[in-house]
């Protein structure tokens, strides 16, 4: 009776299986989208979702949703931009050109905390705090840089290189971060005690106290980690792009990270959502995002994709869960 | 096993617990030993479980204390019960159902920091070495979710001796399961005896009680009513000692004509929830319909009700058959239907008085479209004065008011909307003895207009004195019809326990 | 103290709370005081907001959003949420847009415009109440959806509309705008809908306790599927009247408008887990917010502060309305 074990392991195939079929499928009509260039492209395309995605997903596996992350991001990339700008002025040493990205996390797990602190200290419902965070911490943005743009120019070259610089075969550094991040997200949530107590939680909240879990405490964390990644996303939006717009950057992009993590699985009703799952969520919708110039669609219809995506996948978990309902009635008569 | 020779690993001492204003447990004190199986028995709300959840920390006791091994504890909370190595495990056991079965042995049981890494293989290993201590075969590593009801059970007692529990409850273990999984628990408790743990066996079924337990602890309105060895009471002293109140003539059954059929049901069948269940309510009839919590007997009301309509059998009102598939369909036929859980299925807690009165009938509320105020005061301050109901205000939210009065208005409700067919289920439930008896009379007249009443209730001699006739519902099935005139409750019971042998007889 | 305070307990209700005290304790009773000192502040602040058309003509703006923001309080008061209508606006807009740039009579472009505003609000109510999904989720999905459509449709063009029919807002019944009239009859006759009718009823008895409103023949999967409908609806009219406001349809219009929705209805006291709330408390909000903003913009701060005050006020009014719930309610 491991029927929904093996749903589940059919999930994560039937996203590979997916994910070929549309290279496939794609590569039959433009040869081109078959090569190893393309690869490196649509690899390109996924670090920021990618890192974004591995919190989030974290968050909904708690039985939550994070809308803010873009405006996380949007701050975090800022303030190290800021910092690039005026170190000379403002500091007496050298910002070293790595600064940013500690300095982009601990900005981002603040402003996640303070997310964290409304929902649990006020018991709101996190739609809502973070509907109202994601304007706030983006008008954030714009006032800590008076609504302008950080130019290529204040950018350090280094941290621009991680993304252009290859370490082996081509294949950029944040490439190697995003799945370096991927593999502790894993590691974090399958192989310690509070990861675990992430999913107990989302997997049945009533229970969870009863068991000595301490629910406010894991909330806390869960929100503070999404925070934190997307400030790590950020100085990698830095690096990726080479500037920081108060107004662009970020924005949108917690569309993107929730249709891939509920493609890659996870599910809205908390306690389900694997790591490998939403690798491939990402990765399914770069292969998408790198098609559409190929096949001459324009670009705008990215976010349709998106939100159809997002359709597609809820009605397909809802499936899975009847599925396992109606498995278990037959284990029980 | 003799009471004074062994020390107590529990001793509780004069413990009382009051919900809002009602006393279910008073001053009881129990001692468990080490190295029994103790039954606690007792009628639905006699207090046996309220009793259970206080030692296993679900619950705090208005009064009283605790001592295990002699020292006295405070049992504050489950997770302090766990520590103190003491497991409840529930009917329907809580769990994490996407964890695996190994990871729900130790969630949250670990003292050690968030950040440390949770020991796969030792914990396999160590999942797997008690379920063979159990000898039950369990893959370890699927997830709970889809695990059958025994199976988790099972789980739960692996926790129990996770954590090295010296006393486990089960509460009421044996309803779901099929007989032999019902073998495999006794084998598995009888293990746990001789290795000196304490079991605590809450049940209804007096067979598996004799063949369990060593002692029985009789529980009857929150009271203790007797410790005992198990081989010196027979089936008719236990019996007599859980009902033993003497019937009180609650009322008088005001001798209401019975006419013609109003309800009545055929081959009623919701698989896995009830088979088969054929009766026709007259008018001006009072039908009982007893049985255990559990029995299914709530369901055949929602599923005549149309709020979980029944997979197959027919419902018929006055002579005609239906189709009824949605509450407002029932309410234009005629039914109204009390519901069990007041405060789920029952009451708008937040909303004033009179829109809990009005509810059900839109029509004469808002002839016009528009709502009429003065329609729904007269409404209101009819059923006031009717059932006298005790409010400050109609205004205020019902829930301000006192579970008996809001259920006088839930029963306006139905009453404005003239039903032919009235179900009441466990309608008396939580009210304090004296509004009850106003109930007992107010059913009685309601009878005594023409109405047909089905009335669901858990307590006998409300059943016995109100009711025409009794039918009793045992595990799904309709197991009798007991005419007034021989409804006792040695009958009742009898039909209402399920006996292991002839239901297996029954299904050979 | 004990025994004054258990003597009543055993007295079959609590004694009822004094009138005015019910009547101050409102979340509506707030919002309107909020509105008094707004329009006191601006009046010191700048001479403008003494002068009544001037406040007309900066509500013009923000109307289309507030009468969306109507239908979605019921929304909310029934206990499901709708992020989706702001996207729904620029979707529908630019089905119209489109549709009469293609040639079809504008009559017809705008029926087309609200037939697919309708649609999109059958969509919500087909994944929420069809298939039983979480509305929060499902209008996250429909509004990266609907945006993403409009986003195919007009590209990162703007598609114009005749000369005649652009500036609905500059259309004056008895001095006041149009769109304005439009939303002050809305609410006159939401809040007649909402406070005295059976229908109006339903969605506060569901929204308190759906299981109990069904026991009682409440049919909610009706009522909350009309409710969608007509978010969706209503949207699609909202959109339309944007295009006309500002002569060329955008993808991007009521960009960020769910948050401004949203934020009427809780500042209005709606709550947010359902069963309560008020046409007027919104009705009031959307003044207020009006006020706040051209306040800020007559103050000259920058839009950016406006973000951020935004988004703030959004949380301070759900812990706000939160308190004075669980204070006046056990």
């Amino acid at each position: 009776m491991t029927t929904l074990r093996k749903i589940f392991l059919r999930r994560e195939a039937g996203i590979a299986v997916m994910i070929v079929l549309f290279c496939l499928a794609v590569g039959a009509v433009k040869p081109q989208f078959l090569t190893l260039d393309q690869l490196r492209i649509i690899l390109l395309l996924t670090p920021l979702v990618m890192i974004g995605a591995m919190g989030q997903m974290l968050v909904i596996v708690a039985r939550h949703v994070d809308l803010s992350i873009g405006s996380m991001l949007g701050v975090s990339a800022m303030v190290s931009g800021m910092l690039y700008r005026y170190d000379a002025t403002w500091f007496g040493v050298d910002m070293p050109w790595w600064g940013g990205i500690p300095i982009s996390i601990v900005v981002g797990a603040l402003l996640g905390l303070g997310n964290g602190l409304l929902i649990t200290l006020f018991r709101l419902p996190a739609i809502i705090v973070t509907l109202g965070t994601l304007s706030l911490y983006r008008g954030l943005t714009f006032i800590i840089s008076n609504a302008k743009q950080i130019d290529r120019q204040w950018i350090p070259s280094e941290l621009k290189g991680l993304a252009q610089t290859s370490p082996i075969m081509g294949i950029p550094w944040i490439i190697f971060i995003a799945f370096g991040v991927a593999l502790a997200t894993y590691f974090f949530a399958m192989h310690t005690r509070v990861g675990r107590q992430i999913f107990a939680l989302g997997s049945n909240p009533v229970a969870a106290p009863l068991r000595g879990i301490k629910v406010n405490q894991v909330t806390l964390l869960v929100f503070a980690i999404s925070g934190a990644l997307s400030g790590l996303a950020g100085i990698l939006y830095a690096s990726r792009w080479g500037f920081v717009n108060p107004s662009n950057t970020g924005s949108g992009f917690e569309f993107q990270v929730i249709a891939a993590v509920v493609i890659g699985g996870a599910s809205i009703n908390g306690g389900v959502g694997t790591v490998l799952g939403t690798v491939l969520g990402v990765l399914l919708l770069g292969c998408v995002s790198a098609a559409l110039p190929l096949l001459g669609i324009p670009g705008t219809s990215q976010a349709a994709i998106y939100g159809a995506v997002i359709l597609i996948a809820l009605v397909i978990d809802r499936s899975v869960r009847q599925q396992g309902i109606a498995s278990l009635k037959r284990a029980r008569a | 096993m003799t009471d004074t020779a062994v020390a107590p690993l529990i001793s509780a001492r004069g413990i009382g617990k009051t919900f809002a204003t009602v006393d279910v447990l008073r001053d009881v004190d129990l001692d468990l030993l080490p190295g029994e199986i103790h039954a606690l028995l007792g009628e639905n709300g006699a207090g046996k479980s309220t009793f259970a959840k206080i030692l296993a920390g679900v619950h705090r006791p208005t009064r009283g204390s605790i001592a295990l091994n002699g020292k006295p504890v405070e049992v504050t909370s489950p997770v302090v019960a766990q520590k103190l190595g003491i497991t409840l495990i529930h009917q329907e056991p809580i769990s994490f159902p996407d964890l695996s079965v190994a990871e729900n042995l130790v969630i949250g049981a670990a003292e050690d920091g968030w950040f440390s890494r949770v020991p796969w293989a030792e914990m396999t290993r160590e999942a797997n070495r008690l379920m063979d201590l159990l000898g039950v075969r369990i893959d370890v590593t699927r997830p709970m979710r889809g695990l059958s009801i025994a199976d988790q059970q099972m789980v739960e007692i692996a926790r129990a001796l996770a954590s090295n529990s010296r006393l486990i409850i089960m509460d009421e273990p044996t309803a779901p399961l099929t007989p032999r999984e019902v073998e495999t628990l006794f084998a598995i408790a009888r293990k746990l005896r001789d290795e000196g743990r304490t079991i605590v066996f809450i049940s209804h079924r007096l067979e598996e009680v004799r063949a369990l337990c060593d002692r029985v602890t009789i529980f009857r309105d929150g009271n203790k009513i007797a410790t005992d060895t198990i081989g010196n009471l027979s089936d008719a002293d236990i019996i007599r000692l859980m009902i033993g109140r003497p019937v009180k003539e609650y009322m008088h059954k005001t001798g209401a004509t019975i006419g013609e059929v109003a309800l009545e049901v055929e081959g009623l069948t919701l698989p896995g929830v009830f088979s088969d269940i054929s009766f026709s309510v007259r008018k001006g009839e009072i039908v009982g319909l007893g049985g255990l919590v559990g029995a299914g007997r709530t369901d055949v009301a929602k599923a005549i009700f149309g709020v979980t309509p029944a997979a197959s059998g027919t419902v018929s009102i006055n002579g005609k058959r239906v189709s009824i598939t949605d509450p407002s369909q029932a309410i234009a036929l005629g039914l109204a239907f009390v519901p069990e859980d007041r405060a789920v299925a029952g009451i708008f807690r937040t909303l004033s008085v009179e829109q809990n009165i009005s509810v059900a009938v839109p029509k004469q509320l808002a002839p016009g479209g528009f709502i009429r105020r003065a329609v729904e005061r007269a409404m209101g301050e009819d059923a006031v004065r009717k059932l006298s109901i005790r409010l400050a205000s109609l205004r205020q939210p019902i829930g301000e008011l006192s579970g008996g009065n809001q259920q006088k208005a839930i029963l306006a409700r139905w009453l404005l909307t003239d039903p032919g067919v009235l179900i009441l289920d466990e309608p008396t439930r939580g009210i304090d003895i004296g509004v009850k008896a106003e109930f007992y009379s107010i059913i009685g007249e309601l009878a005594a207009q023409g109405r047909a009443i089905l009335l669901i209730s858990s307590e006998l001699p409300e059943l016995l004195a109100l009711c025409d006739r009794v039918l009793v519902m045992s595990e799904g099935r309709l197991t009798a019809d007991i005419p007034r005139s021989r409804a006792t409750q040695e009958a009742v019971m009898r039909a209402a326990v399920p006996r292991r042998s002839t239901t297996e007889g029954a299904a050979a | 103290m004990s025994t004054t305070k258990t003597a009543p307990a055993q007295a079959d209700s609590s004694p009822v709370r004094p009138r005015w005290q019910t009547l101050l304790i409102r979340p509506e009773t707030m919002t309107f005081m909020l509105l008094v000192v707004g329009v006191f502040g601006g009046s010191v602040l700048s001479p403008f907001f003494l002068d009544l058309s001037y406040i007309l003509r900066s509500f013009t703006l923000y109307s289309e959003l507030a009468i969306v923001a109507l239908v979605l309080t019921m929304v909310i008061i029934a206990g499901e949420i709708d992020l989706s209508p702001a996207a729904n606006m620029a979707l529908s807009a630019c089905i119209f847009a489109w549709a009469q740039a293609s040639g079809v009579p504008i009559p017809l472009a705008i029926v087309i415009g609200l037939l697919s505003g309708l649609a999109m609000g059958a969509l919500n109510a087909f994944l929420v109440i069809g298939l039983q999904l979480p509305s929060i989720i499902v209008t996250i999905g429909t509004l990266t959806l609907f945006r993403g459509l409009a986003q195919v449709l007009a590209g990162d063009k703007s598609i114009r509309v005749p000369e005649w029919f652009i500036g609905v807002d500059k259309i004056m019944l008895a001095g006041i705008p149009l769109p304005v009239v439009l939303f002050i009859v809305l609410a006159i006759g939401l809040g007649i809908v909402l406070g005295g009718t059976i229908f109006g009823r339903n969605i506060y008895q569901i929204g308190t306790n759906e299981v109990a409103a069904r026991h009682a023949g409440i049919r909610s999967a009706r009522i909350k599927s009309s409710l969608f409908l007509l978010v969706g609806l209503v949207a699609s009219v909202a959109g339309i009247m944007t295009a006309s406001r500002l002569g060329s349809v955008r993808y991007d219009i009521a960009a960020g408008g769910e948050l401004q929705m949203v934020l009427m209805a809780m500042l209005g006291g709606t709550y947010i887990f359902g069963g309560r709330g008020t046409i007027l408390g919104t009705f009031l909000a959307a003044w207020l917010l009006v006020i706040v903003s051209t306040g800020m913009i007559v103050a000259n701060v920058l839009p950016a502060v406006q973000l951020v005050v935004l988004g703030g006020l959004l949380i301070v009014a759900i812990i706000a309305t939160n308190l004075i719930y669980s204070r006046t309610q056990r």
